[in-house]
């Protein structure tokens, strides 16, 4: 059972840290060649401002961030651009992506630096904006970009800041060597992102078997707080996922994050240590966001260790540097054991969500055994740190029935691989997890599409049926203004019968004119009542925007306005019919007395 | 009152009954003309599942003349670029007969692309474009608006020059899957990097 500052479930993996956190953080050799991705967050990929032959310096923009989740991309190096095109990068299916690749001037390494900013005494758009040129993501190894998290206090009131130290996926020790070595820093950092979402209190969530950088971070904490902000350090047992953002929160501030929430919404933004380094780096010194620090381990390396990086570099020459034995190399690895992917190629490029390399031998990552039948023993469910029901919902990801495994709350699943873990019949759950919910991503995405094309659709219906109306009008006023002067003449003339190029809405009698007058006037006031409608939605949806559902909303959005032009179509379409009724009615009034007059005429 | 209803047990009875009947017809028939829903609501369930491609394959100009039409009667099987899946969910909404698909299936999606030197700027395209994906004006070379293309093909007939191709949608990234583990008795694709089984004796699973 969980008890009060706990979080249910969890396992405890053999950790293996310790191999990479003998030396201190190494500087990685100037690499001659890199391959920058456009997309190494989440969100859009940015989109290129440079073109093959130009020369950049280190901390140059060559991407720009597109729509509102996404990150500026800088070069690493300073060189030449050699190519844009699609290389393969690290993904989990070893697909390709268009990159921006860049050949090194060799030794020289010149750098472009943004003005430094007091982030103390610099006003908050412009640590935004610093931000957002920055291209600083989250590197804890999700990549979330910096910018629209710091932006978060507009739609959420943030009382806490936590920093999230905890790092319990094994192997990875990039964070707790960050904090040893630069406490300040991430501490400086914290207080930088504190003071922009407006928390009142810092605290550091880290596991007990990281005690050096617990000593430094205490150290730093005495020397340096010149603030009133609170900060506190806690140290917690070590149970994987206790890094989770949502488990590190019950286990601080006994929080619990809703259903399908975020952090936010209980008042608390988690950070990664990393990532505040480099956001105070992006602000004091203004450095884009060009390497990081990035943990090599695995039996397969000679001096595994940790070290700083280009972003681009690639893979191979990190690996090179750190003495790997091709021979014994089984795995390698991007991230950690649990949630990391298996890359299948070696020439791929760092990118800013890659925190770990893992070259592993067969001895310590052997290949996973044959998955047997789920025998119901319930490990799973007593693993699984979000309190979901693991069994259940691998039933239904298998059959895929969506709508179930969804009111199991698939969504809640943080992919952390404990159910996996401790499956006895070596079930890969996480995986048919992952399957299943991209599945029902992707057809909720083909839904919303379908439901855009179909409004589209709807819209050009009205705009023709618009113009046909309006057209139609147009020659009906025409000939009643080209048979009027006739009409007049033929009374002259008296003895010739009625003329035959009467239109039929004008022979028609008087009283199916009214009819018709009456049921047009009807659609006339629906027709304004759904411009109104939609008008309302629009609003109010536009309104409610912002936050992390920006893209989403703007989607969305876009969606709405076709519809209100659609609906402002259908408006004019009966208006132009109803003038030519009118008219219409008019015409056939005066021709009816006309008629009689004839009759008597006659 | 009460006597007469104790005498003619039988008679009241009718009586009560046939009130009642006449007051609940009154009632349905009122609610009837009050709450009448325009339209046949059938249709716009028909037309949700339907892919809107608005490509004319099924012989209906656009996708909600064709969900009028099943709703009518029409055979489920005429939605290529909705395949299976879309004559699965239509045979499990309206309870018929799932049958194979009436034409060929069609595999990736795509998008439509005008090759734009060899456009002529007939504006013939853009009218043929059933959601306004075609941008461009008379003599003025045309381009097509990726996002909104539906791949519905409708624009390569009326094309005078033949200068628009199908191409496969360039999102493979976006679009990428992680597949369904194959099950019991296969070793799972490498995506599963440890379990405590492989190779360190159990540790407790509990803190």
């Amino acid at each position: 059972m969980a008890k009060a500052f706990d979080f249910p479930g969890g396992i405890h993996p053999p950790a293996r840290k310790t191999r990479s956190t003998r030396h201190p953080i190494a500087t990685a050799a100037l690499p001659k060649r890199v391959v920058l991705p456009l997309g190494q967050h989440i969100g859009q990929p940015a989109e290129p401002c440079v073109a093959v032959g130009d020369r950049v310096a280190t901390g140059t923009l060559i991407a720009r961030a597109q729509g509102l989740i996404s990150a500026d991309v800088h070069a690493s190096i300073s060189g030449e651009i050699i190519a844009i095109e699609s290389r393969r990068v690290p993904h989990p299916g070893g697909l390709s992506e268009t990159c921006i690749v860049i050949e090194g001037d060799g030794i020289r390494d010149d750098w472009e630096r943004l003005p430094a900013l007091d982030w103390r005494h610099t006003d908050d758009a412009t640590l935004h904006a610093r931000l957002t040129a920055s291209g600083v993501v989250g590197l804890g190894g999700a990549g979330f970009p910096t910018q629209v998290k710091a932006r978060v206090r507009e739609r959420h009131a943030i009382d806490t800041l936590v920093i999230n130290a905890a790092e319990c996926e094994p192997y990875i020790s990039a964070d707790d060597m960050t904090l040893r070595e630069h406490a300040a820093d991430v501490l400086e950092g914290a207080r930088l992102m504190a003071h922009l979402s407006g928390a009142e209190r810092i605290i550091i969530g880290i596991e007990d078997d990281k005690p050096d950088a617990a000593a430094a971070l205490k150290a730093a904490i005495k020397a340096g707080n010149r603030d009133s902000l609170e900060i506190t350090l806690k140290a917690f047992p070590a149970r994987y996922p206790s890094g989770g953002e949502k488990q590190l929160i019950k286990r601080l501030l006994n929080r619990e994050v809703p259903s399908r929430g975020l952090p936010a919404d209980v008042g608390v933004l988690c950070h990664n240590p990393g990532t505040l380094r480099a956001a105070l780096q992006a602000v004091r010194d203004g450095r884009p966001m060009v390497s990081r620090i990035v943990t090599l381990t695995g039996e397969a390396l000679a001096r595994p260790g940790n070290v700083e990086a280009r972003l681009g570099t690639p893979m191979t020459e990190l690996l090179d540097a750190a003495g790997l034995d091709e021979a014994s190399l089984a795995r390698l690895v991007m991230g950690g054991p649990m949630m990391g992917m298996e890359l299948a190629h070696l020439d791929l490029p760092l990118v800013k969500s890659s925190n770990c390399l893992i070259a592993a031998s067969t001895i310590e990552l052997p290949a996973p055994p044959v998955e047997q039948p789920c025998i119901r023993c319930g490990a799973c469910e007593e693993a699984c740190p979000a309190s979901l029901l693991p069994q259940q919902l691998y039933w239904f990801a298998k059959s895929q029935e969506h709508d179930k495994a969804e009111l199991f709350n698939l969504f809640d699943c943080i992919e952390c691989g404990a159910c996996s873990f401790v499956c006895p019949s070596h079930i890969p759950l996480v995986d048919y997890y992952r399957a299943a919910k991209s599945d029902i991503r992707a057809r909720a995405f083909e839904a919303q599409k379908a439901e855009h094309a179909k409004h589209r659709f709807e819209f050009r219906q009205a705009r023709l049926a618009r113009e046909a109306a309006e057209k139609d009008a147009r020659r009906q006023a025409r000939t009643q203004a080209s048979r009027r002067p006739k009409a007049e003449s033929a009374k002259a003339a008296s003895k010739e019968p009625p003329t035959t190029s009467q239109t039929s809405s004008a022979a028609s009698s008087p009283s199916a004119n009214d009819a018709d007058l009456k049921s047009l006037r009807i659609a006339h006031a629906a027709a304004k009542a759904a411009v109104r409608k939609a008008e309302k939605v629009l609003t109010r949806v536009s309104q409610s925007g912002g936050g992390q559902g920006q893209a989403q909303n703007a989607d969305e959005i876009q969606d709405l306005e076709v519809q209100l032009a659609t609906a402002r179509e259908n408006l004019a379409a009966i208006e132009a019919r109803m003038a030519a009724a009118k008219e219409a009615a008019a015409e056939a009034t005066s021709d009816s007395s006309m008629d009689t007059d004839r009759e008597r005429a006659e | 009152m009460i006597e007469w209803i104790n005498d003619h047990g039988m008679l009241a009875a009718i009586f009560a009954l046939a009130g009642l009947s006449v007051a609940f017809g009154a009632l349905l028939g009122y609610a009837g003309e009050r709450f009448r829903v325009e339209g046949d609501p059938l249709v716009e369930r028909i037309d949700a599942l339907l892919p809107q491609t608005q490509c004319g394959q099924c012989g209906y100009p656009g996708c909600k003349p064709y969900a009028e039409a099943i709703s009518g009667g029409d055979a489920i099987n005429k939605c290529p670029p909705g395949g299976d899946a879309t004559i699965a969910a239509l045979a499990d909404l309206l309870g018929r007969e799932a049958s194979p698909l009436d034409g060929e299936a069609q595999d990736a999606p795509r998008v439509a692309y005008i090759r734009e030197d060899e456009c002529i700027g007939c504006t013939k395209c853009i009218q043929a474009c059933p959601v306004d994906a075609i941008l461009g004006a008379a003599k003025h070379m045309h381009t097509v608006i990726a996002d909104e293309c539906t791949g519905c093909d409708l624009c390569l007939d009326p094309c005078p020059v033949d200068c628009i191709d199908m191409i496969a949608r360039d999102d493979a990234i976006d679009a990428w899957q992680p597949p369904l583990p194959a099950g019991p008795g296969h070793r799972p694709a490498a995506q599963l990097i440890v379990s405590d089984r492989a190779h360190t004796p159990r540790e407790a699973t509990h803190g």
